[in-house]
C-alpha cells in the first residue's frame, strides 16, 4: 500500500498530471461501451494559466514543522473538469451497472453523492469514461487548486517556530474550526453553494473532493528545496474548504479522521476530462 | 378549571399529608425542630447553565448550611444527534442533554421545583440518585403536563450523584432519550487528596455521556418519528438489543470539538465531571492523565492518583482532577475506541501555554529509514 518514491516534489508536481493521465487512458482505453450512452455532462473549461500553488503534505525544515513551500504551477491546454459534483442518482447508475459500490451516504437524485472513498471515485471514473467514450479521471491537488479559484484555502499558518510545537496544532485547529459549529454538514442539493469565479459549482462547500494526489513527508534544505520525501499512496489529498488527507478505502472523514483533528464533513466526487487530442497524443506515445 | 386527573392527586396528596400528621404525632419533637430549622435557614436561589458548563459556585463552603433553590422545566423536543442531521425525539430538562448539573455543598437543601408544560405529551418526575427516600424524590415530583411540583431534600452525602427521570413503567426510556444530569455535593471544606490536603479546581467541565438507540429503516438508514409517541414502539425495540447507534458526549457527536472543544491553559487544574445515567463508561484523556480521580464520584473515600482511564459505572457520575502540563490539542474519549471514533464519545481540549521538552521532545522528525 505504501509507495516509496524518493524522488523530489517539483518533480512530482510536473509528472503528476500526465501520469495520472497515462494510467488513467490505460486502463480505460480497452473498456467495453455497454448499454446506452450517458447523457452529456455539464462541463467547465478551466482556461489556460498560471498560480502559485502551495505543497500539499508535511514539510520539516531542521526537524522542525514549516509552512509547505510553494510553487508556480501553469496550465498550458487548460482543462474540462464537472461542472458540478457526481450526484448521488449519477453514482446509482454505476452501481446499478455493478461497476461501483452503493455508497454509504444518505443523499439521493441531484444531491452530490457522498461516503465513497477513493476507490470508490477511481471506480466511477473508470466507469463513467467506458459509459462516455471520453476519458475521465480524478483531478490532482494542483488542478482542483487552480479551479478552485477564489475558494482555495491556504493552507499556510504563517507561523515563526517558537519552540512550542503545540503552537502549530492549535493554530491549524482553530482555522479549521473557525465558523464550524454555525456550518451545516449535511450535503445540499446541486448548486447551493453556487458557483465561483470560474464557474465550477458547489467547490469548497461542505462536501470534500477526491484527488489523485498522493500524500508526502517531506525535508526542506536551507532555501526551500525539497531535500527528500517520502511518499505514501495510500494517502490521498481530499480538497475542500481546507485541505485534507485520508486512506484511499476511507468513506466517511469523520471516522477515518485522527483522534484530535477536524475532518472533512463529507467526501465526495468531481471528475476532469482529458481532451481527445491528448489522449490521442499519450496513446501514441 | 379543576380536572379530574387534578382531582385524583389531590386525594393522593390529602394521604399523604394524613401519613405525614400522623408520623408527626409519634416524634413531636424532631418533626418542629427540622421545620424550625429549615425556616431559618438563609436561601439562595440558582440559575442554571446548559453543559458541559456549571453555573458559579463556592468551592469552600463560607457560611452554614442554607437552602439552594433550582428550577427544572421539562421540553419534550426533537434534537438532531449527529452530523447526517439523524433526529430523535427527545426529553429533556431545560432542553439540554445532558441536564444542567447542580452544585451545593454537604449539609446544604436542595429545593428543586420541576415544571412539565402542557405543552408536553408525557408524565415526568425526578429520581435524586443524592436524595433519601421516596424512589429518589421521584414519588413525590410526579407531574403531569400543566403541572409543577416542588421538593427538598438534604444532601448529606458528599460526591457526584446522578439525577434522571423515572416515571412508572417507561424509566429507561426516559433516561435514554436525554433526562439525566448531575448533582454535585460538595464537601463544606472543599475537596482533599488522600492525605486530607485540599484541592482547588480552576475550570469545571460536565461532560453527560449519553447513548442513543435510533430506530433503522429496512434499508438501514436511521428513522424520523413524528412525536414522542410514534418513537415509542420502535426505540423499545432497538433498546432491548442493547447495542447504542450513537454514543455522545453532550447530546451530539462532535459536540463538544471545534469551536465547542473545551478549553484550559498549561498549569491550570480542571476539574471533569463524568456522568452515565444507563451504562458504564471508562473516560481518558489522550495524552494526559487524571491526577486526582473519585471513580465512583464520592468525596468521602480517598481519590485514586495518576490513573490513565477511569471506569464510571452506569448510573452513577465520577470526578476527575487533572493538572494541565503541555500545550496542544487533547482528545477527551470514552476508552472503548469503536463508541469513541464510531460512535461519537470524542471531545476535545485546547490548551495553551509553554511546551515543556524535559516532559517529552521529538528526538528525531519522520525521515526516510535510508537516512539512518
Amino acid at each position: 500500500m505504501k509507495a516509496r518514491v524518493p524522488a523530489t516534489i517539483a518533480v512530482i508536481a510536473a509528472a503528476l498530471a500526465a501520469a495520472a493521465s497515462g494510467l488513467s487512458i490505460a486502463q480505460h482505453s480497452g473498456r467495453a461501451r455497454t448499454a446506452a450512452r450517458l447523457a452529456p455532462i455539464e462541463t467547465v473549461t478551466i482556461l489556460p494559466g498560471a498560480f502559485t500553488f502551495r505543497l500539499p503534505g508535511e514539510y520539516l525544515r531542521n526537524g522542525k514543522p514549516v509552512d509547505a513551500p510553494t510553487r508556480t504551477v501553469s496550465f498550458q491546454a487548460g482543462f474540462d473538469v464537472m461542472k458540478y459534483q457526481v450526484t448521488a442518482g449519477d453514482y446509482a447508475r454505476c452501481v446499478v451497472d455493478g461497476a461501483c459500490e452503493a455508497a454509504d451516504g444518505n443523499a439521493a437524485g441531484d444531491m452530490p453523492v457522498t461516503g465513497v472513498s477513493y476507490r470508490d471515485a477511481e471506480a466511477y471514473a473508470a466507469w463513467f469514461s467506458g459509459r462516455s467514450g471520453e476519458s475521465w479521471r480524478l483531478p490532482t491537488d494542483e488542478e482542483w487548486s487552480f479551479a478552485a479559484a477564489e475558494r482555495l484555502h491556504d493552507d499556510a499558518l504563517g507561523l515563526a517556530d517558537d519552540g512550542n510545537p503545540a503552537t502549530r496544532w492549535l493554530a491549524r485547529y482553530r482555522s479549521e474550526a473557525a465558523g464550524q459549529a454555525e456550518r451545516d454538514p449535511q450535503p445540499k442539493p446541486r448548486g447551493h453553494f453556487g458557483a465561483n469565479s470560474r464557474g465550477v459549482f458547489d467547490i469548497a462547500g461542505n462536501v470534500w473532493e477526491w484527488t489523485s494526489t498522493c500524500y508526502v513527508n517531506a525535508t526542506l534544505a536551507p532555501n526551500a528545496a525539497v531535500e527528500r520525501s517520502v511518499e505514501n499512496c495510500g494517502v490521498r489529498v481530499v480538497d475542500g474548504r481546507h485541505r485534507g488527507y485520508m486512506s484511499t478505502f476511507i468513506r466517511d472523514g469523520r471516522s477515518g479522521g485522527c483522534a484530535a483533528g477536524l475532518a472533512p464533513d463529507n467526501l465526495g466526487i468531481r471528475l476532469v476530462r482529458d481532451e481527445p487530442a491528448l489522449v490521442a497524443l499519450l496513446g501514441w506515445l | 378549571m379543576l380536572t379530574r386527573r387534578e382531582a385524583l392527586l389531590g386525594t393522593a396528596a390529602g394521604a399523604a399529608a394524613a401519613a405525614l400528621l400522623a408520623a408527626t404525632a409519634a416524634t413531636p419533637a424532631l418533626a418542629e425542630v427540622q421545620a424550625a430549622d429549615i425556616s431559618t435557614l438563609p436561601r439562595e436561589k440558582v440559575t442554571l447553565v446548559a453543559p458541559p458548563f456549571v453555573h458559579d459556585h463556592q468551592q469552600v463552603a463560607t457560611g452554614g448550611p442554607k437552602v439552594v433553590e433550582f428550577q427544572l422545566t421539562v421540553k419534550e423536543q426533537p434534537m438532531v444527534i449527529d452530523d447526517d442531521g439523524t433526529t430523535m425525539q427527545a426529553m429533556t430538562y431545560n432542553g439540554s442533554i445532558p441536564a444542567p448539573m447542580m452544585v451545593v455543598h454537604e449539609g446544604d437543601y436542595v429545593e428543586l421545583t420541576l415544571v412539565n408544560p402542557e405543552t408536553n405529551e408525557m408524565p415526568h418526575n425526578v429520581d435524586f440518585h443524592a436524595a433519601t427516600g421516596a424512589l429518589g424524590g421521584a414519588k413525590l415530583l410526579d407531574v403531569n403536563p400543566g403541572e409543577h411540583a416542588t421538593i427538598r431534600f438534604k444532601a448529606t452525602r458528599a460526591g457526584t450523584f446522578v439525577y434522571h427521570c423515572a416515571p412508572a413503567g417507561m424509566i429507561p426510556w426516559h433516561v435514554v432519550s436525554g433526562m439525566s444530569g448531575t448533582v454535585m455535593v460538595l464537601p463544606r471544606d472543599g475537596l482533599k487528596d488522600e492525605a486530607g490536603k485540599p484541592l482547588k479546581y480552576d475550570r469545571i467541565y460536565y461532560i453527560g455521556e449519553n447513548e442513543f438507540y435510533i430506530p433503522r429503516d429496512e434499508n438501514g438508514k436511521f428513522k424520523k418519528f413524528d412525536s414522542l409517541g410514534d418513537s415509542y414502539d420502535e426505540t423499545l425495540k432497538a433498546m432491548r438489543g442493547l447495542i447504542p447507534t450513537h454514543v455522545v458526549f453532550n447530546g451530539k457527536v462532535g459536540a463538544l470539538t471545534g469551536d465547542n472543544a473545551m478549553k484550559a491553559n498549561v498549569g491550570e487544574t480542571v476539574l471533569f465531571v463524568h456522568s452515565q445515567a444507563n451504562r458504564d463508561t471508562r473516560p481518558h484523556i489522550i495524552g494526559g492523565h487524571g491526577d486526582h480521580v473519585w471513580e465512583q464520584g464520592k468525596f468521602a473515600n480517598p481519590p485514586a492518583k495518576d490513573l490513565e482511564t477511569w471506569f464510571v459505572r452506569g448510573g452513577s457520575a465520577g470526578a476527575a482532577l487533572y493538572t494541565f502540563l503541555q500545550p496542544g490539542i487533547y482528545a477527551y474519549v470514552n476508552h472503548n475506541l469503536i463508541e469513541a471514533a464510531e460512535l461519537g464519545a470524542t471531545a476535545h481540549i485546547m490548551v495553551e501555554g509553554k511546551w515543556n521538552d524535559d516532559l517529552m521532545t521529538q528526538v528525531k522528525a519522520p525521515a526516510p529509514i535510508a537516512a539512518y
